[in-house]
């Protein structure tokens, strides 16, 4: 009641918006930016997790790592103890735990992670770089791979008119979808690569083989990426196939499937352009949500693998306590998938027509 | 306005083959875990050329599960257990499924409930149009243009009554009116002789409800189609209709032109329908018909309508009535006629 | 005490007519239901009867395992359910497939009289000569504990935080969405790495599970709020609300009934993600080193390479388990969300 008043004694507000405060309303109103905005505010909730966790602990191991490495000597010695030192200088305790924030958050957004503890004077980019290849190569591939196949076996599983055998390849897909990928890697390997001997059980191309761009190494490549890639890929097919299929059922209560029958329409349209077409939304929703469980599942295919990916790189710095590499890993995963879910849920209105770019 | 007491003729077709539609002896029953469920139960009537014929019911009463049939768009655990949907002098239910998707639309179209969302909500209202054109062109003819196409579609929109810039929007863009005179576009779209309209009007507001049927009317006398109508609103069925038949617990119970059955209710149950309709006489006071539909799970012995039915006698506990034709497209199922008969 | 005054002078046959057709009705009333239901819904059985089994087996196994042993009575392990400490089997048992395996080359190998008697090792011995029954006794339930764990407080702090934000609106709906928003989209895997590392000390179950629970609980509480944002439109809570009745009482009297499936399939489904996190977890190296959680068991499998030892008998059987585990949890999840949306149910 009150603004109501207030503004009809003052017309300005009422007939002509301050052109700033429109374009402001506007401008964050705007679907883009509220899903650029939540993209940055995701990177920086994980950033000031990771930075606070130590401080809130109290403990700093760290520090006690650095200072076992420096105490241990050796031919790393003198660089361990300058990088005590420049650690101390840029996190330690003589600087206003405010100041230690920006300067973190400075680095981050330079995508600068620091030097490896036990590679050192390597940088954590340097390490990521060299992994980061493999992994994005295996995941892109075999993700995109199992979501295109489980999508096509879920909508064909899930439809009425599909011959009856098809129903028999319900159970092992949600077997398939219900194994973790490292398990379902440990039963391959086993078969493969040991009873078989068929294909090679680690790394990404044969020990002495150094990667250049010749026929045969990328055939021994390939070889090596067999068995991570369908350990990744079965059980993601699985896991699409399964949510498919229950969408398509859904779908298919539908009232509009009705009319579709009832205006004659063929089968194979009626199937496509009704039935998948309507299916396939909540599946590009779930591909946003579940890409990090699918993503966490392949990191640990690569480690089972050995295969020289982020994942197995991860695991070797936290055998080892390398922090600062633990710390620009995970930051490195986390931004990569933040970024491939808001690609995502920018896309997602293109495909459905009553989400809108500009919702107020 | 549709005036409707001139067309009311009852004995016009007298041949068999003169009917649009006939169906005889339909069942169409549902297999539940609880046991089988009769929805509708040897039901047989005729649809002429051009006839308005509505069914009317209580909901449950089988009308829409009967619609539906006609069209063989009964799903599971739904079956056709029996009869026969002629078509001329061909057997819907006896039709391959290809078949049967060459006829719907082309030769008869289903205007379906308006509660419901008919329209595919990620395609654009124009190619939901098209594509029922599209694939229902006849094997020797080559596929039209997309002018042609747009001229169709522009022509049917308006012939509905909506702006023809309503084919580049989706679905959620209109309103529900607009979205029954589309799925109206879509049903008429290849002259089809028969309209199945199986309560097009249903979730409208009363004024749009109106502007539905008379759409639906002013289209049916254009195509010269015979529609069947499905409701339970016996005021705006009667306004609409020539024919009406009157469904009870899965049965037809009594058919008759307009003017016959409102004049002359032959089934106790058709009489209480038409005194629980609301009128402008204040001094009558609002009836409604006692008790409940039953469950057609478990059905009374005898006649359906026997726990509500006030001239109900011994014999109706123990005879399910039959089917008597009185004239020419008028009939009843109760033992206070079919004893009048056999006296 | 009327209906036995009652039969007392009944004859024999009438009292078995009489019992026949009170378990009639029970049957028919409490028993056939369920089977009707079960017909309709076979995965919800399906999966129950296979946790049910899985959790049965275990109990019978503890308990034939944790016999006090008479010549172990004192010392530190007593029982052979104890014998997953290194070296709770003799030495030279290391290594052993399963004893029934008696094809096995391991043990065909052996002198007749070193041989394990046919039970000895039901899954045989790992590289330290561990009993593998034992481990996986033992790794079961606390494999489950910690799934149960993460599932009830996440589901716990997920509803709460849903009803406050659906509730209260404003200020604290946007919060909380925006803080589910954002724990969604980052792994939680990742954060309780971190979490892990920066603790340094190794985590028990239950405190595995409360950290599982700590980032797992966003996805709770997403699926109830957008599900209390639909009750909260329903007339029947309108109706409520204008009656007068406090939001509390119509939280729980008007909505919960409703929302109980969800909440129920949020809760398998959160237990499910947190058995698959807490042995990726496990597996990576960061789980508790002295215990023998199945998660553990395949971080050992890694360690030791046990495919390439050819020693199948230490990653199969838990493989099974794991599987069986998951398979049953996403059974039943189906199962509940046939029971909550009925258009699954026409088809299943």
């Amino acid at each position: 009641m009150v603004t109501r008043t207030n503004a009809r004694r003052n017309p300005a507000l009422n007939s002509r918006p301050n052109p700033v405060v429109a374009f402001v309303v506007a401008f964050f109103g705007n679907f883009i930016v509220q899903r650029f905005l939540l993209f940055l505010l995701t990177i920086w909730v994980a950033a000031t997790v990771i930075f606070m966790l130590p401080r809130l602990t109290g403990q700093d191991p760290v520090k006690e790592k650095l200072l076992l490495e420096a105490q241990r000597g050796g031919s790393v010695q003198a660089g361990m103890n300058e990088m005590a030192k420049e650690y101390s200088a840029r996190l330690g305790l003589d600087l206003p735990l405010h100041v230690q924030y920006v300067n973190y958050l400075s680095d981050l957004s330079r995508l600068q992670f620091g030097y490896s503890i036990a590679y050192f004077p390597r940088t954590v980019n340097e390490i990521i770089a060299d992994s980061i290849i493999w992994s994005l190569g295996l995941m892109t591939v075999t993700l995109s791979l199992a979501f295109v196949l489980g999508t096509g076996a879920g909508a064909l599983l899930g439809w009425s008119r599909s011959p009856g055998w098809l129903s028999y390849a319900f159970m092992p897909l949600l077997t398939l979808s219900a194994i973790p990928q490292y398990m379902l890697g440990l039963v391959l390997m086993f078969i493969f690569a040991i009873i078989l001997n068929l294909l090679p059980f680690f790394g990404a191309y044969s020990p002495g083989n150094l990667p250049e761009w010749s026929l045969s190494f990328v055939l021994d490549m390939l070889k090596h990426a067999i068995l991570p890639a369908l350990s990744i890929l079965f059980s993601a097919v699985g896991f699409w196939a399964i949510g498919m299929r229950g969408m398509m059922i859904n779908t298919q209560g539908e009232d509009f499937m009705v009319q579709a029958d009832a205006k004659g329409l063929n089968g194979a349209r009626i199937f496509v352009r009704y039935a998948i077409r309507n299916a396939l939304l909540p599946q590009v929703t779930g591909l946003a949500i579940s890409f990090g469980t699918l993503l966490t599942g392949a990191v640990l295919v690569e480690v089972l693998f050995q295969y020289p990916g982020l994942g197995n790189t991860l695991f070797y710095a936290i055998r080892v306590s390398d922090f600062f590499q633990i710390t620009g890993i995970v930051m490195t995963i986390i931004i990569s998938l933040s970024l491939a879910t808001m690609v995502i849920d920018l896309v997602y209105p293109l495909i459905d027509p009553r989400v809108k770019y500009s919702q107020n | 306005m549709v005036t409707t007491e001139q067309d009311a003729r009852p004995d016009v077709a007298s041949n068999a083959d003169d009917y649009a539609l006939r169906v005889e002896g339909l069942k169409v029953y549902y297999g539940t875990p609880r046991g089988l469920v009769k929805a509708v139960d040897d039901v047989s009537f005729n649809l002429r050329p051009g006839e308005r014929f509505a069914l009317v019911g209580e909901s449950g009463s089988g009308k829409s599960t009967l619609a539906m049939a006609i069209m063989r768009l009964t799903r599971e655990p739904g079956h056709i257990a029996g009869g026969h949907i002629y078509l001329g002098d061909r057997d819907l239910v006896e039709m391959e499924e290809k078949e049967i998707r060459s006829i719907r639309l082309s030769e008869m179209a289903l205007v379906p409930q308006g509660a419901m969302n008919s329209l595919n909500p990620v395609m654009r209202v124009g190619d939901q149009i098209i594509d029922g054109i599209m694939d229902h062109v006849p094997p020797g003819e080559g596929t039209p243009n997309r002018t042609q196409l747009n001229t169709r579609i522009h022509d049917l929109l308006v012939r509905v009554g909506l702006d023809p810039t309503v084919s580049r929007l989706h679905p959620h863009e209109l309103s529900g009116g607009m979205k029954q005179r589309v799925a109206m576009a879509i049903a008429i779209s290849l002259n089809p002789h028969i309209i199945v309209a199986d309560e097009p009007t249903s979730a409208l507001d009363v004024v749009v409800q109106r502007q539905i049927m008379q759409t639906l009317g002013r289209l049916q006398e254009g195509l010269d189609a015979a529609v069947l109508l499905v409701g339970h609103d016996m005021g705006l069925v009667a306004q609409f209709a020539d024919t009406i038949g009157v469904m009870y617990a899965g049965k037809l119970v009594e058919v008759g032109s307009v003017p016959d059955v409102f004049k002359d209710p032959k089934h106790p149950y058709t009489k209480l329908l038409i005194q629980s309709l609301p009128s402008f006489d204040i001094s009558r006071q609002f009836v409604g018909i006692p008790g409940m539909q039953p469950a057609l799970l478990n059905l009374p012995p005898g006649c359906a309508f026997n726990p509500r039915c006030p001239s109900v006698h011994e014999r109706c506990f123990r005879e399910v009535p039959e089917y008597l034709n009185l004239d020419v497209g008028r009939g009843v199922a109760c033992h206070l006629f079919d004893e009048e008969a056999a006296n | 005490m009327a209906r036995a005054a009652g039969t007392r002078n009944l004859t024999m046959g009438t009292r078995i007519r009489l019992a026949r057709r009170r378990w009639g009705i029970f049957f028919q009333e409490r028993i056939e239901p369920i089977f009707l239901y079960g017909r309709r819904n076979p995965s919800l059985i399906v999966g129950l009867a296979m946790l049910g089994a899985l959790l049965f087996f275990t109990v019978i196994g503890i308990l034939v395992y944790g016999q006090t042993e008479p010549h172990l009575a004192g010392r530190a392990q007593q029982s052979r359910l104890d014998a997953y400490v290194s070296s709770g089997a003799p030495v030279q048992d290391k290594r052993l497939p399963p004893s029934w395996c008696t094809w096995c080359e391991d043990i065909v190998e052996r002198e007749p009289d070193e041989r394990p008697s046919l039970f000895q090792y039901p899954m045989g011995t790992d590289t330290q000569s561990r009993d593998l029954f034992a481990t996986n006794l033992r790794g079961i339930p606390l494999t489950l504990g910690t799934g149960l764990i993460a599932g009830l407080l996440s589901v716990g702090i997920g509803t709460v935080t849903a009803f406050i934000a659906a509730y209260y609106r404003g200020v604290p709906d946007v919060l909380i969405r925006l803080l589910t928003d954002v724990g969604i989209s980052i792994p939680g895997l990742l954060i309780l790495i971190i979490i892990r590392i920066q603790l340094g000390t190794e985590l028990v179950w239950w405190q595995l599970g409360a950290g599982l629970a700590a980032v797992g609980w966003v996805f709770s509480s997403r699926t109830v709020r957008s599900q209390v944002l639909v009750l909260r439109e329903q007339p029947y809570v309108e109706i409520a609300r204008q009656s007068g009745m406090s939001g509390l009482a119509i939280i729980f009297r008007e909505m919960m009934p409703n929302l109980i499936p969800y909440i129920t399939a949020s809760f398998v489904g959160s237990v499910a993600g947190s058995i698959l996190a807490s042995i990726g977890l496990e597996a990576l190296g960061l789980g508790d080193f002295s215990s023998p959680s199945l998660g553990m068991t395949v971080y050992w499998v890694i360690q030791f390479g046990a495919i390439t030892l050819g020693m199948w008998w230490w990653w199969l059987f838990p493989l099974v388990f794991i599987v069986i585990i998951f398979v049953s949890l996403f059974l039943i999840s189906a199962g509940l969300d046939e029971w909550s949306n009925p258009r699954l149910r026409r088809q299943a």
